[in-house]
C-alpha cells in the first residue's frame, strides 16, 4: 500500500450474549406479552435480524402501570431519599461496567459508530444516573419549595437516536425525584433498554420501580392516555409532541416534551476557522445527523464563504462512512429505511428548489440504510432543507451579511432547541446568545451534553428543561 | 344636585384606548343588580390587535435593563396607591363588599404588584445558574423571557387576582394581553389608566373587557401567543384553549396562589449557554 | 506576495490570521487520537515511521563513539532485519557533523543527511554573529539539514522582524545546500495562536520545514500542537503552491504515539505529507520500539528490549 488506508477495526461484538427473543419488563420480571405479538429489531448497516421483541398493547402497558403505581405507594415512595440515591448510584456503576456491552449493542441497534457509543452515549448514560443519585435527597435546595413532591407514575417514551442514553436522560431524574417509571422504547431501538432492565434486576432495584414496554406508536398512545399515568416525558418528533399535548388537555397530567429543531450554526467572519469547521461537522455528522439539536442550519458571513466551505469540503472528505462498528467509522447508518427515505425526499427537495449539492465521494455499503454526508449551498431560507427538520447528514448553507441579520434568519423558525455561534470577539457573542431564541447556546463548540447542563427547547421544540437543576422540575410539583 | 360625570369604560390597546371595532358592548351590573357601566365585550379582531400591539413591544421592553424594568413596575405601584380609594370604590359596586373589605383588597393588590416588581432584577441570580460540566467549558443558564402572554384574570377577585396575573408577566420580561374579569372588569379599566400614565412603554400591557369563553378558543389557537394563564377560565374552557394551544406548543398554566416564584418562572425560558475555557 | 519584507506589513498579516480555540483543537486531535491502527495499515504505519525518524542525540555526554553507533543504527536499524528502512537523518550538535557525515558515508549511509542543531541551540540566546559561524560551521561539515532555533525572546516581545530576518539570514547561508528546519520551542510559545503565528512567520521566512521543540522543553510535541502546524503548512500550500514539512520532536518515545503522529498527518494535511521529505519525526528511544513492534507484527508474538540494539 501506498497511502495511509486504515484496515478494517471491528469492535467485537462476543461481549454481546443476545437472546432470541425479548419480553416485556414488568414489575422486577420479565414476562409475555398479553398481545402475544413479537416484532423483530435489525441492524440498520446490513439489515441482520437482531432479536425478537415482544409487543405490548393496552393490556400490557395497564399491567406496567399498575406494577409502576403498586411500587410507587407500597416500596418507592416509603423509602429515604437517600436510600433511593443509593440504588441510581447503584446503577450508574453497573452501566460503567458494562459499558462496552452497552455500547455494542447501541451500535448495533441503532447504527451509530461505535466511537460515538462508547466515547459519548454510554459514558453520558452512566454520568446521568450519577448525577441524579446525588440530587435524591438535596431535593429541597432544587429551588422548588421546602418538600417538593413527585407527580407518582411517571410515562416515558423515547426516540431511537439516542435510544440508552435518553433513557438515562429520563429514567435517572424520575427517580432520583421518587416517581415510578413506565418506559417506552423506540419501535426500531428497544435493546438497550431491554439490556437495562437487567442492570436494574443487578441493582436490586425494587420490582416495579421500572417498567419497560416495547411496541410501537400505539404503545406510546396507551401509555400516553392511560388514566392511572401522572406525567408524561417524550421526546421525538414535534408533531407527535403536539398530538400528546392535545391528548392530555383535557387531564391533570402534566407533560415535558423535548422536541425536533432546525438549529442556525452562525459563523462570523472572525471566527477560529479551522476549529469552526471541526463544529459545522461535528454540528451535523454527529450520529448521522440524527440529533434533534443539529446545526442543520449554517450561517455564514458572506465575507468567509469560500473560505469555511472550501475547508469544510476537505474536511468533509476525511469523513470515514462505514461499518459501525469499525472504531475509525465516523457516520454510521441511518437507523431505518423509514429514516433514509425522509432523508431522501427532503434532499431531493433541495434539489427541486434549485440549491446546489455536494457530498465527497465516499463508497456506500450494499446492504443497510446509507446516506453520505451532503451539504446544500445557495439555500434560502424559503427553501424546505431551510424550514423542515431533515434529521440525516443533510446541511444547509446559508450566509449573511451583518450580525443583525444572522440572528433574524436564526431565529426565523417555529423551532427554538438549539444555535451555533463561532467568533473570536466575547462581547459579540454574549450578544448573540442574548438574541438568540433557543434554548441551547453553543457558543464555540457544538453538541456537548451534560448531566448538570439543562437541556430544551423554546417555541415549538418543547416544554420544559432535562439535565440540572432546572430538569428536576419536570418530575416535582411546585409552587405555582 | 350635581350630576356625576360617569366613564366610558373602553378597551386599552397599544398604549390608546379604542372601543371594540365590534362596537359591542355588555351590560354590566353592580352587586345589587343595578346598571353600573357598558364595558366593551372585546372582539377576536381586538384581541388579534392587542396581540401585534404586544408583540412589538417585547424588544423594547426587554431592551430595558432588568433594574429599569423594577423601577417602572415600581413606579405603577406608586400611582396605584394615589388611586386606592377609586379602586375600592369600583370593588364595593361590582363586588358588593364594604369599604374596608375593598380597600384592604387594593392594598393587597399594590403590595403584590410591589412583590413582583422587585423580581425583575433577582429572578436571574434565583432562577438562573451556573453547572458545573464535566469539561473545560463555561455553562450557565439564565431565564429570559418568553414573549407574549396572555392572562385570563381571576374572576374571583376584582383587582388582586389581576394583579398577580398581569405582574409575575411583566416581571419575567414579557408583554401581556389581559382579558378582565367578566363580571369584575372596572378594576382592570382603571389600572389601564394607569398604566397609561406610568413608564411602561405602549403595548406592553393591553387590556380587554368581554366574554372569556368567547375570545378563549380565538387566544388558544392564535399562533403568535406564547403563553397563556387560565386560571380565569372555567375548567372546560381551559380544556379547549389547552387542546387549541397545542398546534404551537403554548406555555398554558393556572396558578392558584397570587404571589409565587413558580408564576414568574412559568413564562419564563431557561437558556443554557456554553463556552470553552482556554488561553 | 504575501508580506513585503517590512515588519509592519508582517505583523498585519500575522494578526490578521484566525486563531485558534485550544478546546476545539484539543478536541480535534483527541479524536484523532482514537484512531485504531491495525493489520496492513499498522506494518505500513511502523515502516513509514521509522523511514521519518530523525534518529537524534543531544547530550552534553555524546563521544565520537556514540555518534558513529547511531550512524550504524540510522543506515540498518535492525541488523538482522535488511528490509527494515533507514532512518530520515540523523541530528546531532554542531561539533558531531563531521563524525556523522563521515562515518555514515563508509558505512554506505550516503543518503542519510545529517542534520545538525544550531543557532545557539537549544537556547538561542547568543549573537546573530554566533549564530551565523554556528551554522556555516555546520554547513561545512558537511550538514545537509540545519535545525535552527527561533529567538523566543524576541517573538514573545513582538520583534517579529528580527526573528523573521534571522530565519532569512540562516536561509541565505543553507542555500541550495541544506534544507532548513525552523524550531519554535512551543513550550516557550504557549499559545495554539502563537504556534500558528511562527508557523507562518517561518515559512513566510523560507523554512523548508517547521519543527515544534528541541527536545530540552516540556510540553514538546503534544497532538494540537502539530496538528496547528499540520493546518498551517496545508493552508501555506493552498496559498502559495509550496509545500513546507513539519518534524515534531520530543515527547514521541512509542509507536502508538508515532502512529498517532501519523494519522494527524494524515487527515490534517493529507497523504501528500506522509513522506520523509515533508515529515520527519525528532526521536532517540522511539525508534527501538518501532523495531520491536514491527517484530511483534511479523513474528505474532511479543518483543523482548533484548533483541534490539542499544544506541
Amino acid at each position: 500500500m501506498t497511502n495511509f488506508e486504515y484496515a478494517p477495526a471491528l469492535e467485537s461484538t462476543a461481549i454481546l450474549d443476545i437472546a432470541s427473543q425479548y419480553r416485556l419488563f414488568i414489575n422486577g420480571k420479565f414476562v409475555d406479552p398479553k398481545t402475544t405479538q413479537y416484532f423483530q429489531t435489525i441492524n440498520p448497516a446490513n439489515e441482520q435480524v437482531i432479536s425478537q421483541v415482544a409487543f405490548a398493547g393496552e393490556a400490557d402497558v395497564d399491567d406496567a402501570v399498575k406494577a409502576a403505581r403498586n411500587a410507587y405507594e407500597k416500596s418507592w415512595s416509603k423509602l429515604s431519599a437517600a436510600e433511593r440515591g443509593k440504588y441510581l448510584f447503584r446503577i450508574a456503576r453497573i452501566l460503567q461496567e458494562r459499558a462496552r456491552e452497552f455500547a455494542v449493542l447501541e451500535t448495533l441497534d441503532n447504527g451509530k459508530p461505535i466511537r460515538e457509543s462508547r466515547d459519548v452515549d454510554v459514558p453520558l448514560a452512566a454520568a446521568h444516573f450519577f448525577y441524579h443519585a446525588g440530587w435524591s435527597d438535596k431535593l429541597k435546595y432544587a429551588g422548588l419549595g421546602n418538600d417538593p413532591k413527585p407527580h407518582g407514575v411517571v410515562g416515558q417514551i423515547i426516540p431511537w437516536n439516542f435510544p440508552l442514553l435518553m433513557l438515562a436522560w429520563k429514567v435517572a431524574p424520575a427517580l432520583a425525584t421518587g416517581n415510578t417509571v413506565v418506559l417506552k422504547p423506540a419501535e426500531t431501538t428497544p435493546m438497550t433498554a431491554l439490556l437495562f432492565a437487567e442492570v436494574c434486576q443487578q441493582a436490586d432495584l425494587p420490582a416495579g420501580v421500572v417498567n419497560i414496554v416495547t411496541g410501537d406508536g400505539s404503545t406510546g398512545s396507551f401509555l400516553v392516555n392511560h388514566p392511572d399515568v401522572d406525567k408524561i416525558a417524550f421526546t421525538g418528533s414535534t408533531s407527535v409532541g403536539k398530538a400528546i399535548a392535545r391528548a392530555v388537555s383535557g387531564t391533570k397530567k402534566s407533560v415535558t416534551l423535548e422536541l425536533g429543531g432546525k438549529a442556525a450554526n452562525i459563523v462570523f467572519e472572525d471566527a477560529a476557522i479551522d476549529e469552526t469547521v471541526e463544529g459545522i461537522v461535528n454540528g451535523i455528522f454527529f450520529n448521522q445527523g440524527h440529533v434533534c439539536c443539529a446545526g442543520s442550519r449554517l450561517l455564514i458571513q458572506e465575507n468567509i464563504q469560500d473560505e469555511v466551505l472550501e475547508k469544510l469540503k476537505r474536511r468533509m472528505a476525511s469523513i470515514r462512512v462505514g461499518d459501525p462498528l469499525d472504531k475509525n467509522t465516523d457516520l454510521g447508518a441511518i437507523n431505518s429505511a423509514e429514516q433514509l427515505s425522509r432523508i431522501t425526499e427532503l434532499s431531493a427537495s433541495g434539489d427541486l428548489e434549485g440549491a446546489q449539492r455536494w457530498s465527497p465521494q465516499c463508497d456506500l455499503p450494499t446492504a443497510g440504510f446509507w446516506y453520505p454526508p451532503t451539504i446544500f449551498t445557495g439555500v434560502t431560507q424559503a427553501h424546505r432543507i431551510a424550514r423542515e427538520e431533515i434529521f440525516g447528514p443533510v446541511l444547509s448553507v446559508l450566509t449573511f451579511r451583518t450580525p443583525q441579520e444572522a440572528i433574524e434568519k436564526a431565529n426565523n423558525t417555529p423551532y427554538g432547541l438549539s444555535a451555533g455561534i463561532w467568533s473570536e470577539k466575547g462581547s459579540r457573542i454574549l450578544w448573540a446568545s442574548q438574541q438568540l431564541r433557543a434554548g441551547v447556546i453553543w457558543a464555540n463548540t457544538f453538541n456537548k451534553f451534560d448531566p448538570a447542563s439543562p437541556f430544551g427547547g423554546y417555541k415549538e421544540s418543547g416544554w420544559g428543561r432535562e439535565g440540572g437543576r432546572h430538569g428536576l422540575s419536570a418530575y416535582l410539583k411546585g409552587e405555582k | 344636585m350635581r350630576v356625576d360625570v360617569k366613564k366610558t369604560y373602553k378597551l386599552y390597546i397599544g398604549g390608546a384606548f379604542p372601543r371594540s371595532e365590534s362596537g359591542r358592548v355588555y351590560e354590566l351590573k353592580d352587586s345589587k343588580g343595578e346598571f353600573l357601566a357598558n364595558p366593551c365585550q372585546a372582539s377576536r379582531k381586538d384581541f388579534r390587535d392587542a396581540v401585534v400591539s404586544a408583540r412589538s413591544a417585547v424588544t423594547g421592553w426587554n431592551k430595558a435593563t432588568a433594574y429599569n424594568r423594577g423601577q417602572i413596575l415600581y413606579r405603577v405601584a406608586e400611582i396605584l396607591e394615589g388611586r386606592t380609594f377609586q379602586f375600592a370604590e369600583e370593588i364595593v359596586a361590582m363586588e358588593g363588599v364594604n369599604f374596608k373589605e375593598a380597600k384592604a383588597q387594593v392594598e393587597a393588590a399594590i403590595d403584590c404588584w410591589v412583590w413582583y416588581a422587585g423580581w425583575c432584577d433577582k429572578i436571574a441570580s434565583v432562577s438562573g445558574s451556573t453547572n458545573s460540566v464535566s469539561g473545560p467549558y463555561y455553562n450557565f443558564t439564565v431565564p429570559e423571557n418568553l414573549g407574549v402572554v396572555t392572562v385570563f384574570a381571576d374572576q374571583k377577585s376584582s383587582l388582586l387576582g389581576l394583579v398577580a396575573g398581569l405582574a409575575a408577566v411583566l416581571a419575567g420580561g414579557n408583554t401581556a394581553i389581559v382579558i378582565a374579569s367578566e363580571k369584575y372588569p372596572l378594576s382592570a379599566i382603571t389600572l389601564s389608566e394607569v398604566l397609561a400614565t406610568s413608564d411602561v412603554p405602549a403595548g406592553v400591557v393591553n387590556i380587554l373587557t368581554g366574554y372569556s369563553a368567547e375570545l378563549a378558543p380565538w387566544v388558544g389557537a392564535h399562533m403568535d401567543v406564547d403563553g397563556i394563564d387560565v386560571s380565569g377560565l372555567s375548567k372546560k374552557t381551559e380544556e379547549e384553549v389547552r387542546l387549541a394551544g397545542a398546534e404551537n406548543l403554548k406555555r398554558i398554566h393556572r396558578f392558584n396562589q397570587f404571589q409565587s416564584l413558580g408564576r414568574i418562572q412559568a413564562f419564563m425560558e431557561n437558556k443554557t449557554v456554553w463556552h470553552p475555557i482556554g488561553v | 506576495m504575501i508580506v513585503d519584507g517590512s515588519e509592519s506589513s508582517l505583523k498585519s498579516f500575522l494578526a490578521g490570521l484566525p486563531g485558534v480555540d485550544q478546546v476545539g483543537a484539543e478536541a480535534r486531535a483527541a479524536m484523532l487520537a482514537t484512531r485504531s491502527i491495525k493489520t496492513t495499515s499498522k506494518n505500513w504505519a511502523i515502516d513509514t515511521a521509522i523511514s521519518m525518524v530523525d534518529l537524534t542525540t543531544l547530550e552534553g555526554a555524546d563521544t565520537p563513539g556514540k555518534i558513529k553507533a547511531l550512524c550504524s543504527k540510522a543506515v540498518r536499524p535492525d541488523p538482522t532485519d535488511p528490509s527494515v528502512p533507514s532512518v530520515g537523518a540523523v541530528c546531532v550538535y554542531n561539533d558531531m557533523v563531521k563524525i556523522a557525515r563521515t562515518h555514515l558515508d563508509s558505512i554506505g549511509g550516503k543518503h542519510i543527511p545529517v542534520a545538525a542543531v544550531s543557532t545557539a541551540f537549544p537556547s538561542g540566546r547568543a549573537s546573530l554573529a554566533v549564530k551565523k559561524q554556528d551554522t556555516q560551521d555546520a554547513l561545512d561539515n558537511g550538514a545537509g539539514e540545519i535545525d535552527m532555533v527561533i529567538d523566543r525572546g524576541a517573538f514573545l516581545s513582538g520583534q517579529l522582524g528580527q526573528v523573521f530576518d534571522e530565519i532569512v539570514l540562516i536561509k541565505e547561508l543553507c542555500g541550495e545546500r541544506a534544507h532548513l528546519k525552523v524550531i519554535f520551542e512551543t513550550g516557550e510559545l504557549v499559545t495554539y495562536d502563537n504556534v500558528r503565528k511562527a508557523s507562518y512567520l517561518a515559512m513566510l521566512a523560507g523554512a523548508d520545514f517547521i519543527k515544534t521543540s528541541t527536545g530540552k522543553i516540556s510540553p514538546a510535541a503534544t497532538a494540537p500542537v502539530v496538528l496547528v502546524m499540520l493546518e498551517a503548512v496545508r493552508d501555506y500550500f493552498a496559498m502559495t503552491g509550496k509545500r513546507i514539512g513539519v518534524k515534531p520532536a520530543g515527547g514521541i518515545r512509542n509507536t502508538k504515539d508515532a502512529i498517532k503522529q501519523l494519522v494527524l498527518v494524515n487527515e490534517t494535511a493529507g497523504p501528500e505529507w506522509l513522506n520523509p521529505g515533508l515529515f520527519r519525526i525528532g526521536a532517540s528511544a522511539l525508534l527501538n520500539d518501532l523495531l520491536m513492534q514491527r517484530m511483534k507484527m511479523r513474528d505474532g508474538y511479543y518483543a523482548s528490549p533484548t533483541y534490539v540494539t542499544l544506541d
